[in-house]
C-alpha cells in the first residue's frame, strides 16, 4: 500500500433539502491515478469543489499530506500544492494562452520573464506550444481543455483535480491528451479525475471509485467496476444488470 | 526595455510645451487634462486593470484635496507635506471602503453602487462638518511660495502635475509587467479560476484599490493647490468620478496611455463645445454621454484599441504573427 496523499473522511453537503454528497469518504494515493465515476447529479463535481475549497462541507474533514485542510480557502490550497481545473472551462478570455499559463507558474516565480519561460515549458507539455500567442478566447474546446490543464500544472501541484478534462473531446482527441496525463502522472503528480469517459478511465484509473446520489457505493480497479451489478445498475436502472446477465449469452 | 519609450517620448513632449508658450488658457487647460489622466489612471489600476469598476473615486479625490488643505489651514502644516499626507490618507480611504466592499462580496454594480455611496456620504458629511468649513467650504491663503506649493506662473504647476502623471504612468506599467499585475487582470477575467491558481483575490483587489485611490487622492492635493479653494461639492461631488471613469473608458481601459488619451480628448472636445456653444452649463456633459455611448458601441477598447486595430488593419502579416505586441513581454 503506498502513502495517502489525500483523506476525504465522511463528508456531506447539503444545499438547503438536498444532500448532495451523503458521508463520501475516499482516499487518493501518492503518485497515483484515482478517478471517480458516477451518473450525472452523483455530486461528484461538488465533491471536488470541497476537496478545492470553494464550499465548505456541512460535515466531514479532508485530510492532505497528514493536515486537515477542511475549509481552507481554494488559494491557500493551491500555495500547499493543490491544483484543479474546471469542468466548464474557466479560461482568461482576454489574455493569450502564454499569459494565461504564466499566472499560474508566478506562484513560485515572481519575476515575469521566469513566470512566462516556465509556461512556455509547461504549454509543450500539454501541445499548446505553438499556440502560445493566440488569444484564449480564439482556442478550440480542446486547446481550452489543454489551456485548463496547463494553467493547473503551471502552478507545480502535488495534488492534481481534475474534473472532466476528457468529456467534449472527440475520440481522437482522447487518445492525444490520454498520454499527456499519464507524463502528469510519471512526474510523480498524484492525480484524482473525475470522468464519463469509460474508455479514458480504463485506461488510466488505477482505482476507482463510484459517486452515486452523494454515496460511495463501489470501489476498485476498472476492470472490478464495470463488473459491478450495483454499478450497472446505477447507471442503467434497476435490474439492468440482471437483465444484461440473462441476455448476454443471445444477445451479445 | 519594451515599452518604456513612449512614455519618456510623450513626457518629455509635453514637458516642452510651456517653452513654446506662456498662454494661460493653454496651460489651463493642459493642467485640467492632466490631472483628469492622473485622476482616470487611478481609475484605470482598479478599473481597467482590476475590474472593479468604482463610481465613487471622489471619495479619495476629496480626500486628497480636504487633507491637503485642512492640514494648512487648521494645523499649520507644510502644503507639501499636507500633499502628501493627503496622498496616504486617499490611500487609507481606499483600503477601508475596498476591505468592506470586498469582504462582502461586492462585484460588479454592486461594487459601483456601493463606492458612489461612499462617495455621497462624505460628501454630506462635509458639507455640513465644521472641519471642513461646511458648506463655506476650506480657502487655502494665497502665498505664492514654492515652498508652500504655489507659484506666480502656471508653468511650474504644469510640469508638476506632468510629473504627477509621468508617475502615475511608470507605476502602471511597472505592475503591468509584474506578478501583481498579471494576478490583479487574472482577478479581472475570472476570480474562481485566478482563486485556483493560487491567488488571493481579496488581498490583490485591495492592494489595487489602495494604489488607486492614493494617485486619485494625488489629483485632489493638486488641485486643492492649484484653485486654492474646496468644497463639499467640488472634492466630494460626481463630477470627478464621472471624469475618472470617462478618461480611461474613452482612451482605452487597462492600458497604460489610456487615461491620458482619453482625458486629452475628453477636455478638448468640452471646450469645443463651450467655443461653439457658449457657456452653457451642462452641455459638455451631454457631449461626454454622446461620446461615451460612441466609445462603448463602436470601439469598446477605447482609442488605444482603435489604434491597434488600425496599425494592425495596414500591417496584417505583422499583426497576425504577434497579436499582443506590447502585453505579456515586458
Amino acid at each position: 500500500m503506498a502513502d495517502t496523499l489525500l483523506r476525504i473522511e465522511n463528508v456531506s453537503k447539503r444545499f438547503g433539502g438536498l444532500l448532495a454528497v451523503d458521508r463520501a469518504s475516499f482516499v487518493a494515493e501518492t503518485h497515483r491515478i484515482t478517478a471517480l465515476i458516477g451518473p450525472n447529479g452523483a455530486g461528484k463535481t461538488t465533491l471536488f469543489s470541497i476537496v478545492a475549497g470553494f464550499l465548505p462541507p456541512t460535515e466531514g474533514r479532508i485530510v492532505y499530506d497528514g493536515m486537515d485542510i477542511t475549509g481552507m480557502p481554494p488559494h491557500r490550497l493551491a500555495r500547499r500544492g493543490i491544483a484543479r481545473t474546471f469542468q466548464i472551462v474557466q479560461p482568461f478570455i482576454g489574455l493569450t494562452v502564454h499569459e494565461n499559463i504564466a499566472v499560474g507558474a508566478h506562484l513560485n516565480r515572481p519575476a515575469r520573464a521566469e513566470a512566462l519561460a516556465a509556461a512556455a515549458d509547461v504549454a509543450r507539455m500539454v501541445g499548446l506550444a505553438d499556440m502560445l500567442d493566440r488569444p484564449a478566447a480564439n482556442l478550440t474546446v480542446s486547446g481550452r481543455k489543454r489551456l485548463e490543464l496547463a494553467r493547473a500544472l503551471a502552478i507545480e501541484p502535488r495534488l492534481l483535480l481534475l474534473d472532466e478534462v476528457l468529456a467534449g473531446l472527440n475520440p481522437s482527441e482522447i487518445r492525444d491528451v490520454v498520454p499527456v496525463i499519464h507524463a502528469i502522472r510519471d512526474r510523480g503528480i498524484t492525480i484524482v479525475m473525475i470522468e464519463h469517459v469509460m474508455q479514458a478511465v480504463m485506461s488510466l484509473a488505477e482505482h476507482v471509485y463510484v459517486l452515486v446520489e452523494g454515496r460511495i457505493i463501489a470501489e476498485g480497479s476498472a476492470q472490478d467496476i464495470v463488473g459491478n451489478p450495483r454499478v450497472v445498475e446505477a447507471y442503467l436502472g434497476h435490474g439492468a444488470a440482471g437483465r444484461l446477465a440473462a441476455g448476454g449469452g443471445a444477445g451479445g | 526595455m519594451k515599452g518604456w519609450a513612449p512614455i519618456g517620448l510623450t513626457v518629455a513632449a509635453l514637458a516642452a510645451v510651456p517653452l513654446f508658450t506662456s498662454s494661460n488658457v493653454v496651460l489651463n487647460f493642459l493642467v485640467m487634462a492632466l490631472l483628469i489622466a492622473l485622476v482616470g489612471q487611478g481609475w484605470n489600476l482598479l478599473g481597467g486593470y482590476g475590474g472593479q469598476y468604482s463610481f465613487g473615486h471622489s471619495a479619495f479625490f476629496g480626500t486628497g484635496a480636504y487633507v491637503t488643505a485642512i492640514l494648512q489651514m487648521r494645523y499649520g502644516v507644510n502644503a507639501w507635506v499636507g500633499f502628501c499626507i493627503g496622498i496616504a490618507a486617499g490611500a487609507l480611504v481606499g483600503a477601508a471602503i475596498g476591505a468592506l466592499s470586498f469582504r462582502s462580496g461586492l462585484k460588479g454594480s454592486y461594487f459601483a453602487l456601493v463606492t458612489l455611496a461612499f462617495a455621497e456620504v462624505l460628501r454630506i458629511v462635509a458639507s455640513v462638518a465644521p472641519v471642513t468649513g461646511a458648506g463655506v467650504g476650506t480657502l487655502i491663503k494665497l502665498d505664492l511660495r514654492p515652498e508652500v506649493f504655489q507659484f506666480q506662473s502656471r508653468a511650474p504647476f504644469y510640469w508638476i502635475i506632468l510629473g504627477l502623471v509621468a508617475v502615475s504612468l511608470i507605476l502602471v506599467r511597472l505592475i503591468e509587467g509584474s506578478r501583481f499585475g498579471a494576478y490583479l487582470v487574472a482577478v479581472r477575467e475570472n476570480e474562481d479560476a485566478a482563486a485556483a491558481l493560487g491567488v488571493d483575490a481579496m488581498r490583490v483587489k485591495l492592494g489595487a484599490m489602495t494604489i488607486s485611490a492614493a494617485i486619485t487622492a494625488a489629483g485632489g492635493g493638486f488641485y486643492a493647490q492649484y484653485f486654492l479653494f474646496v468644497d463639499a461639492g467640488i472634492a466630494y461631488g460626481p463630477w470627478i468620478s464621472v471624469e475618472a471613469l470617462l478618461a480611461p473608458i474613452i482612451g482605452g481601459i487597462g492600458t497604460v496611455f489610456g487615461p491620458l488619451l482619453g482625458a486629452l480628448v475628453v477636455k478638448t472636445l468640452g471646450e469645443l463645445t463651450k467655443l461653439v456653444t457658449g457657456d452653457a452649463p451642462g452641455l459638455d456633459l451631454v457631449i461626454y454621454g454622446g461620446v461615451l455611448v460612441l466609445v462603448i458601441a463602436f470601439a469598446p477598447r477605447g482609442i488605444a484599441g482603435l489604434i491597434a486595430d488600425l496599425r494592425g488593419f495596414f500591417k496584417p502579416s505583422l499583426a497576425a504573427a504577434k497579436p499582443n505586441p506590447d502585453r505579456g513581454h515586458g
